[in-house]
This record gives C-alpha cells, structure tokens and sequence, in this order.
C-alpha cells in the first residue's frame, strides 16, 4: 500500500533498503532496517512512530547528513550513496533545508546573518544575500525582527528564522525533525501555519512529530517502528489522524 | 566560463569572510587572544629588534670600514712561528727598499704600494706657535692614494722631493689651525723638531672613526719617505691597496711570492714577514655577523615554535567549543575545505594580531636600543624584517593551526551538532 502512487508529479526521493547501524563499541543497534520511500514533489509528509523507531536517523539520511551502510538514496534522480563529504555538503546546501527541532541558530549573530548563512557557501555573491535573506524572513513573517540576536526571540521566532534559513537557497525539500518539539501547542499551531502555506506555495515537506495534532496538518503519514515502516497512508486514511483533520476542518468550517 | 571565474572567487570571498569572522572571534576574546599570542608577540618583537640593532650595527661598522678603506694591505717584518728563524733579532729580517724594487710589476693585483716610516711625535713650531706632539710620518706620493686623503690645497710630493730628500711636508687642517697658520698655508715654513720645512699641501681631516684614535686629535705631517729615512737603511713597513676587494687575496699571494723571493726564503720555510687584508677583518667581521644572525634566528624560532603551540592549543579549545556551531555550518551546506578555510585563517589571524603588536613593541625596543650608544644610533628595523616577521607569523598560524582546522573540517555533521 503506497500513498504516492496515484500520484504523477515528479519524485524528489527515492529511498531501496536503506539500513543504518550504529556501533558503541562492540554493541550494534540497528537503527533502520532496510527502508524504502518514494516522496514527489509537493508532498507534505509526516513520519510518526516511538521515541528510538528510527525518525531521526531516516531524516539525517534524508538531509544527507549522513550516510547509510547499504541501500540507494536518490535525491532528485541523482544517485548520493556513494558521494564524498564535499559533494553531500554540495546537495545539502543547494537541494535541502533542514529544520531542527533545536533552532540551531549562532547565537552571536543577528537572525538576518543568520538566515544568510547558508548562501556563504553558496556561490552566491555577498551583495545579493542580504537581499535574499531578508526575503526569506519575510516570508516566515519575520521582517521586523531581522536584526535581533537569537536570545532576544522567543521559541517560536526562532524556528521561524530557522525556517527561513532553511528555505532561503530554495531546497527542493525541507526537512523537519520534530519542528514544535521545543514549543508549546499554539506555537506550534503558527509553526504549523506556516508549513501550510509553504506547502501551498509548491514547497515539498517531510516532518517528524509524535503529536498526532501537528502530524494531521500532512497530506500523508508515514509510521515506523524499530527501523522499518510498517504504514504509509494519505492523512484521510490515517485513523488517529483523522480525529484531528475532522476537528480542524470542522472549526474551520465554523469559522467560516 | 562564467562558473570557471567565479570559483577563485568565491574563495576569496570565503577568506574575507573567515578573517572578519575571527576578527570578531578575537574580539569576543580579548584577553584570552592575547595571552595566546604571546609566544608570537615575543617571538616577533624580540627577532625584530635583534635584527634592527644588528642590522644598524653592521652598517655602522661596514661604514667604518669603508672609512678606513676595504682595500688596504699592510705589510711587516714578523719572526716566524717556527723554524730556524724563530728567535731571530728584529733587525735582521727587516724590510730593505731593494726588496720591493720593481714590486708592481710582478704583482698586478696590486695597485698602490707605499713605503712608512714612523717617527716618534715631534714639537712643531710656526713663528711663535707650538704644538707639542705631532705624527711625522715619512711617505712616498702614493699613500695619500692608498689612504684616499685627499690634498686640497697645494700639491702632492713630486719625484724629485722623494729623490732628493727634499725638506717639504703636507700638514693636516687641523695643525694649520692650530699653529694659527693662514688660510692659504702653502709655501709657509714650519719647523718640525729643528728643522725648516715648506709647507707643499693641505691635507683634508681625517674623517672620524669609532676605533683608533678615541677620539682625541690627531695632528698630521707627512714628508717624503726619503727625507725621514734621510738615505740611511733604518726600519720602515709598508702598505698597499689591491685594485679591488674581490683580488684581495690574489693580491697577497702575488706579494707574499714575490718578498719571498726578494728576502730569499727557502721553500719550506715559514715567511719572516706578514701580508694582513683588510678585507679579511671584514669577511671575519661579517662571518660573525652571520653567526649572530643565525644563533639570534635560533633563539627566535624557539619562542615562535613556543607561540606555535600556544596557537594550537587555543585553536584546539575553539574547535571544541564550536562544535556545534561547525555541525550547523556543515549541515547548511559548507564544504570541509570551507571549515578548513575558516579556522586556518583564524589561526592566521590570530598570529598576524600578535605578529602586529610584536612589531610594535619592536619598534619601541629598537628605539630604546638606539639611544644607548652612538653604535646603536642607526638601529631600526628594516623592511624585510617587518616583512619575514609577518611571513613567520602566517607560517606560524598555518603550520600550527593546520592541525585543529583539519580536525574541525572532518568533523561528522550529525555527530558535530549532538554534541554538547
Ligand atoms: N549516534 C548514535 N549512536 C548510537 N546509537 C544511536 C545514535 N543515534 C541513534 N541511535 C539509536 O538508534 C535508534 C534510533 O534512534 P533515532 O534517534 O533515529 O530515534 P527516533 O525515532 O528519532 O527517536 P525520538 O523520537 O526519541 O527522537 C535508537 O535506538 C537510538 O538509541
Ligand atoms: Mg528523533
């Protein structure tokens, strides 16, 4: 059963068998049993399961972040299995923004310089970062916090900003690992807003979350445990999703 | 072609960056970037200032020496070290004009080649003026050449002043004011002991020197060599110039073999009489010069080694503090040549900060230096070593900071930002 396969947009991930073990020692853990994913574009997907399924060791793999121990990993049609550090940092930078569930920002450096960050080790020339930058902010609605320091934001400011340093080089996806994991539930919602509307504006999503709440914002659910996904389902079919949308649609309905 | 440009570029544009960004870094840390550059610091100011008062030594003394003539040869009698002639009486292996006849010819490395002898000081007396002692020096025409003095006023000794032992001198300004003589002293007389001379020519002063006459003034008559000797056979040594510094030591060999000759030393036997360079005194002068010069450069590449490790220390203790900070750099997208890029030029930085200071207080030591003695007055630093100051302070900061910039760049990106 695959949630993607009625659709004919083109894929941006394909995943085969991928597995991750991680070794302390002489103990092995095997964090992702041979998975496999098909995501296209402008999909809006929510990876859910137990705390230790395996969530976050498939993002990294999916942000490139890391590299798996046997499997295929296409991003975009090109094959980044056997790339060298240098070439992954290449397709993190101009294919990925990946959003942390600890902002992650420097803390000494204005939201503005933070957001530019990721265009220093692009080839974009310094004129034009600030520029693109403050669109980006903008975009998240942060055009008047540009020059704050981190800790003169609140929680959900930051991961508004990282957000925008995600997608100011124009990934062709954004990663989040459990985005509303550091923020309390109508923070979370706002964040929640605003993936929305990314994913409006064409923007392909994947996230992790453990609260079905947030999970029900995605067109499609995926759920893992001990390193394998066991289901794959459009968020109408998702049965603890459902409760959710039908709450959400429902006030919305009533605000109308 | 448009992407081909931009890749120089773009690395350029990534080390402005990282140089402002550990500008930032040192600023953040003042006192701690500080402390670490000590090492450096006195590495470079102590360098500089050894190098800036050796450098203003040597062009004082090379200066001397060029006063003093680089290409002088002196010659006397000298008892051999060894051999029969060991003990031989002081007399017996003096130096006799028939010795030297025709020298010229037979040494062509030799350009001037003039006979001296010393007479004990002498009173000298113009009209009812005095002066108690003065050097009576018998010359031939030639040493006024040798010793570059030059007559200003009147002229040189004629042929037949030397041939005939005529009663001429040429006296030195500095006696003609003292004897309260005119201006225009040439063909005035003046007595030298009890006899008459006439004054032929005005000798220029001696320039000052640092060694020699210590600073008292020396008052100068020369007259013709003929004249001091008056005929006799008496005991007189010699000095020559070559015809350049480089011929020096082909200009000794030439005259040793010909005296050798002339005097009738076997072979085998040591010489009874000594050749002695000036351009010797100047490469010995030079040699130990450049032996100062290295054991001053060991010394400094000690304290910057020293510096080196202070370096890597703190750049060690900054990669571990930044390590998030590195993951979050990596994950957005920078290469491991970027992070590289990064922390080696902080490193470069932060030698170059302690490289500025250690010139400046170079500078201050330098002109401390120079005021303690009129040896040191031309202490300064030149610009080469403000410039191989600055060279070792960037070899410093990428030798030594190539070690934890390499650590950062291979950094896992993952395993970089779980840190704590
Ligand atoms: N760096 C690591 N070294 C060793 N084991 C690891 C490492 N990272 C994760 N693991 C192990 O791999 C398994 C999967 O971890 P992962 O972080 O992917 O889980 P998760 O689904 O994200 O959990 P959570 O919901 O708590 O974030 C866990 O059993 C964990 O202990
Ligand atoms: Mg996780």
């Amino acid at each position: 059963m695959d949630a993607s396969s009625n659709q004919s947009s083109p894929v941006v991930i394909r995943i085969t068998n991928l597995t991750r073990t991680y070794r302390i020692g002489s103990e092995k853990v095997q964090a992702l049993r041979g998975i496999s994913l098909e995501v296209h574009k402008n999909e809006y997907v929510a990876v859910m399961g137990h705390s230790g399924s395996g969530k976050s060791t498939l993002m990294n793999l999916l942000g490139c972040l890391d590299q798996a121990d046997a499997g295929m990993y296409h991003l975009n049609g090109i094959n980044t299995t056997r790339m060298n550090a240098s070439g992954l940092a290449h397709v993190r930078n101009q294919q990925i923004g990946f959003v942390f569930q600890s902002f992650e920002l420097l803390p000494r450096i204005s939201a503005l310089k933070n957001v530019e960050l990721p265009l220093i080790y692009s080839k974009t020339p310094f004129w034009s970062r600030r520029k693109l930058a403050a669109q980006a902010l903008e975009r998240v609605g942060l055009g008047d916090r540009m020059h704050h320091k981190p800790n003169q934001l609140s929680g959900g400011e930051k991961q508004r900003v990282a957000v925008a340093r995600a997608l100011v080089g124009q990934p062709s996806i954004l990663l989040a690992d459990e985005p509303t994991g550091n923020l309390d539930s109508a923070t979370s919602e706002g964040i929640m807003q605003l993936f929305e509307r990314l994913y409006a504006e064409g923007q392909t999503i994947i996230m992790v979350t453990h609260e079905a709440d947030v999970a029900a914002h995605a067109r499609r659910i995926v759920r893992m445990r001990d390193g394998q996904i066991y289901s794959d389902l459009p968020a109408e079919q998702d049965p603890d999703c459902l409760r959710f949308k039908s709450k959400a649609s429902s006030a919305q309905t009533e605000a109308r | 072609m448009k992407k081909f440009l931009l890749i120089p570029f773009a690395l350029l544009q990534l080390m402005g960056q990282s140089a402002l960004l550990a500008l930032g870094q040192i600023w953040v840390n003042k006192t701690r970037s500080v402390l670490t550059t000590l090492g450096i610091i006195i590495g470079v100011s102590s360098v500089s200032a050894v190098i800036a008062a050796m450098h203003g030594m040597n062009a004082k003394i090379m200066e001397n020496f060029e006063i003093f003539g680089t290409k002088k040869i002196f010659l006397w009698p000298e008892q051999p070290a060894s051999g029969p002639k060991k003990n031989v009486d002081w007399w017996q292996i003096r130096f006799r004009q028939e010795q030297f006849e025709d020298i010229l010819e037979h040494c062509p490395s030799v350009e001037f080649i003039s006979f001296i002898s010393d007479t004990r000081n002498t009173l000298s007396r113009y009209t009812d003026r005095t002066v108690e002692s003065v050097r009576v020096r018998g010359v031939q025409a030639s040493w006024f050449k040798i010793e570059n003095r030059s007559i200003v006023m009147g002229r040189p000794f004629s042929l037949l002043d030397e041939t005939q032992g005529r009663k001429v001198c040429i006296i030195s300004a500095n006696l003609r004011d003292k004897l309260n003589m005119d201006r225009e002293c040439v063909g005035e007389t003046i007595v030298l002991g009890y006899t008459n001379f006439l004054v032929i020519g005005l000798l220029e002063d001696k320039p000052a020197m640092m060694f020699g006459n210590m600073g008292e003034t020396q008052y100068e008559v020369y007259i013709p060599f003929r004249t001091a000797t008056k005929g006799a056979d008496s005991w007189f040594s010699v000095t020559a110039s070559c015809k350049s510094a480089a011929v020096a030591e082909e200009a000794k060999a030439e005259l040793q073999f010909f005296l050798r000759r002339t005097r009738h030393i076997q072979p085998g036997e040591p010489d009874t009489f000594r050749v002695f360079l000036m351009e010797n005194e100047v490469q010995q002068f030079k040699k130990v010069m450049g032996m100062i010069t290295l054991v001053a450069f060991g010394i400094v590449s000690i304290s910057l080694l020293v510096g080196g490790i202070g370096i890597m220390n703190i750049m060690l203790v900054s990669v571990s503090e930044r390590t998030r900070e590195i993951g979050l750099r990596k994950a957005v997208g920078a290469r491991p040549a970027a992070i590289l890029t990064q922390f080696l030029v902080e490193a470069v930085v932060l030698c170059l900060f302690g490289g500025v200071i250690g010139i400046a207080i170079g500078h201050l030591f330098a002109w401390m230096i120079s005021r303690t003695a009129p040896l040191m007055q031309s202490t300064q630093i030149p610009a080469w070593a403000v410039m191989l100051s600055f060279g070792f302070a960037v070899a410093v900061g990428v030798i030594f900071g190539m070690f934890p910039a390499i650590k950062a760049a291979r950094l896992n990106p993952i395993d970089a930002l779980r840190h704590e």
